[in-house]
């Protein structure tokens, strides 16, 4: 703790000795000011706005601090033990399975106190990172998560009512790479997706499991690696190195990337006191201790000094970079065509007038084709009705046919009809002429035959 | 501090932060070192305050601002100081860098000579307001651009110090016209200046009576009620609302009075100590802007009235889109493009539901 304390009164001795800053930054100053237009003004007496930067702190103690920790590495190469570790919880999360097809991410958040800062801090781990056969879309869902998350954010600052106060930052301020303790180099998985991920995010590479590899090997395993990446052009975070209170630091820290890593929550009794350590049979490997692992550096570096720098620029370098390529790949250019400024409503003017003017073209083109449709269909209707319509004469035509045939036949019956009842009223009077002349029997007979004619 | 009372956007589909479970903390982490990296940065980067002050000549308003800084924040005699009654208002305004034990603030002071000092007074709050609201807009255009600066400079005014003239009975039409519409767009302060011409009962019931117009037209000066956080804000406002409007007097002179120098002003019959708080309020003032609230200032400035500014000239303009999806579809026949015109007075946007339409 006392080497905290030293740290406090540091910080705090340097902010006086600014009044007193050397005769450079003085020019450097002035040049400024006379560039801006204003002029420095000395006071007759004290004012008291030594406070404000006492204001700003308790504003953001009130409001909170909000951190996003990324963790990319192959299953089961220490990620959850690692974050436990640096911020000396348990996070409750299991072990995952090696069976995953996809890689997904997993994002829990926690809020954790100390003395008076709140801090939202979450953690998104790989789940399933490296364990597929074919590792090609491997980094692709890493890439996607940390663009939807700069997504979000574009879209609540172009939105009109927005609340971006009160908003949860959810970008990624850090990555920590957990790269194999191989002893050899980096593999090309990791190449790959470092690379993917350099102009996105901080990135700060560690060695996982460093307890494996000797102290001589792995200085020779640091050197390769820092070479490979330089020599790949990928970009990890370097800790800053401009403001002086923390610049020697700093960089000598840049020069113990990457960090070799170990992590555990088990304490085991060293001497008189109760230390995080991993046994062995062979020997204890203490967390805490210097000489074992560089874990105290990696959490002094990330959360003690450069958390503020690691937000920082994650918004002002990487959000920016995927703000304006996004605002760019919409169409909006802060020049036109003429090299005048150009407005973004302007531009959004334009494009407006071309959505509406492609919408009004692709109606018209649907009405047409509509109309075309329409026309299709009654003219196979009007054909069918004409066809109907023509069976109809047709039949009506038969129809008529058959009963001028009928009629002409009811009609010679009806003459044979009258023929033979001609021919019936005929023979009947003949034979009442024949009876009458021939006598009686034959009448008889005649009427018995004429009974059995009839 | 969150000063923005508005209930959240109906459009917002995703809760402002997820559900999340508190944990213990074993042992030494080193989270409360985030502090001390915010100092370092704040300071480094240095401070902006824009102060404007409003009110009509001869109330000592320039050598208020002299008193506040300590310094002579004018480089020539005082705008409006022997020189003949401008004919409109022109605001003047005049940038400095102070710095004390290590903490560097760039000062930028509007003052406004010639306000309210015409016959015909009708409209003179228009200037003010588009000055204001030409800050806004040169800050949302910085906004809005594809590369943006890392650090867009601020000019938008912070606060404005209405300096109400000491007549000892109530505020005038024209300050309740004037007040009404600045508080709408920044954060107001009203003072009573020469508050020597005034004794101290006088200066209770004025103040009195000025409280009680303010309440009755709706005027809600610094530091509104309705953005106090919590009960510890909400106390400490109080006492601070309760003294507004200060009585101040202003100073830039040193006289010596029991042996010590002090800031003051030498009439025949005694010396009114400025910082003297049994004389006049002065020290609540310079409290109230500089050691305790101004980066509440700020902050309300940046989240409220400049936020409802932003909602009103989107809205207006349709310069951004609207909601999740990138084309506006609204029905309005494509017109000729909207240049940005003139600001606009805008009005607020809070808790104000039947004036303001919903967007979704």
């Amino acid at each position: 703790m006392t080497s905290e304390v030293a740290r406090h009164l540091l910080f705090q001795s340097h902010m006086p000795t600014k009044t007193t800053c050397p005769s450079s930054q003085v020019s450097d100053d002035e040049q400024k000011q006379k560039r801006e237009n204003t002029r420095s003004l000395t006071m007759s007496g004290h004012v008291g706005f030594e406070s404000l930067p006492d204001q700003l702190v308790n504003r953001s103690i009130q409001q909170g601090f909000c951190f996003n920790i990324l963790c990319v590495g192959e299953t089961g190469i220490g990620k959850s033990t690692l974050i436990d570790t640096l911020f000396n919880t348990n996070f409750a999360d299991h072990e995952s399975s090696h069976f995953f097809p996809h890689v997904r991410l997993k994002a829990q958040t926690y809020e954790l106190h100390e003395s008076n800062v709140r801090l939202k801090l979450t953690i998104v781990n790989t789940v399933g990172f490296g364990d597929q056969i074919n590792k090609e879309e491997s980094y692709q869902p890493v890439v996607d998560y940390i663009d939807a998350q700069f997504e979000a954010y574009l879209q609540e600052e172009l939105k009109i009512k927005r609340s971006l106060f009160n908003y949860h930052d959810s970008r990624i301020h850090v990555c920590l790479y957990f790269i194999s303790p191989t002893g050899h180099s980096l593999k090309t998985l990791d190449l790959l997706t470092m690379k993917s991920l350099d102009s996105k995010v901080n990135i700060i590479p560690v060695i996982a499991k460093a307890d494996i590899i000797s102290k001589a090997e792995l200085q020779k395993f640091k050197i390769k690696l820092m070479s490979e990446l330089v020599s790949s052009g990928v970009q990890i975070y370097q800790f800053p190195t401009d403001d002086e209170t923390i610049a020697k630091i700093n960089a000598s820290m840049n020069g113990h990337l990457p960090f070799a890593v170990v992590g555990s929550m088990d304490e085991v009794k060293i001497g008189n006191k109760m230390v995080k350590a991993r046994q062995y049979p062979w020997g204890v490997v203490q967390v805490e201790n210097e000489n074992h692992s560089d874990f105290v550096k990696l959490r002094e570096m990330l959360i003690c000094t450069n958390m503020e720098d690691l937000r920082e620029q994650t918004h002002t370098r990487h959000y920016e970079l995927y703000r304006r390529c996004k605002l760019e790949e919409m169409g909006f250019t802060d020049v036109g065509p003429e090299n005048k400024p150009l407005s973004l409503q302007e531009t959004y003017e334009a494009k407006r007038h071309e959505f509406y003017g492609e919408r009004q073209r692709k109606e018209e083109e649907m009405k047409q084709m509509f109309v075309q449709r329409v026309k299709e269909k009654e003219a196979i209707l009007k054909e069918a009705e004409r066809e109907l319509q023509a069976k109809f004469e047709h039949l009506k035509r038969v129809h008529q046919e058959e009963r001028m045939k009928l009629e002409e036949k009811r009609r010679l019956l009806e003459e044979e009809i009258i023929a033979f009842s001609k021919k019936k009223a005929t023979s009947e009077i003949y034979q009442n002429q024949s009876y009458m002349a021939s006598g009686s029997n034959l009448k008889k007979d005649k009427d018995r035959k004429n009974s059995n004619f009839m | 501090m969150d000063p923005l009372r508005q209930s959240p956007s109906p459009c917002s589909s995703r809760p402002s932060s997820p559900k999340t479970p508190p944990c213990e903390i074993h042992g030494y982490v080193g989270i409360e070192d985030v502090l001390d990296q915010l100092k370092i940065k704040a300071m480094k980067m240095g401070f902006e305050f824009n102060i404007m002050v409003v009110g009509q000549s001869g109330l000592g308003k320039s050598t208020m601002v002299s008193t506040l800084f300590k310094s002579k924040v004018w480089k020539c005699t005082p705008p409006g100081l022997g020189m003949p009654i401008p004919q409109t208002l022109q605001l003047k305004s005049v940038t400095h860098v102070v710095e004390e034990k290590g903490v560097k603030l760039k000062l930028t002071v509007t003052d406004t000579p010639g306000f309210g000092d015409q016959i015909n007074n009708d409209k003179c709050w228009d200037p003010i307001l588009g000055y204001i609201n030409e800050q806004y807009e040169r800050y949302l255009q910085e906004e809005i651009l594809i590369t943006r600066q890392r650090h867009i400079p601020d000019t938008r005014v912070h606060c404005c110090v209405y300096f109400v003239p000491p007549t000892g009975h109530c505020l005038r039409p024209l300050d309740i016209e004037l007040l009404q519409r600045l508080c709408r767009t920044v954060n107001v302060v009203p003072v009573i200046a020469r508050a020597d011409s005034l004794t101290l009962e006088e200066r209770e019931a004025f103040r009195r009576r000025i409280q009680h117009n303010l309440r009755t037209h709706c005027i809600e000066v610094y530091p509104q009620k309705c953005f106090d956080e919590d009960i510890n804000d909400r106390i400490l406002n109080s006492k601070i609302r309760d003294r507004i409007p200060f009585a101040v007097v202003g100073s830039d002179q040193e006289y010596l009075v029991n042996g010590r120098c002090v800031l003051g002003r030498k009439t025949k019959w005694g010396i009114i100590e400025v910082e003297n708080m049994a004389h006049c309020e002065f020290l609540l003032l310079r409290d109230l802007l500089i050691r305790s609230h101004l980066q509440d200032l700020k902050d309300i400035t940046h989240n409220v009235h400049y936020e409802n500014y932003r909602v009103c000239r989107l809205n207006e303009s349709h310069v951004l889109p609207r909601g999740p999806c990138w084309v506006n579809l609204a029905p309005t026949p494509p017109g000729p493009p909207v240049a940005p015109g003139p600001s606009k007075v805008c009005r607020q946007a809070r808790e104000d539901s039947d004036d303001e339409e919903d967007d979704y």
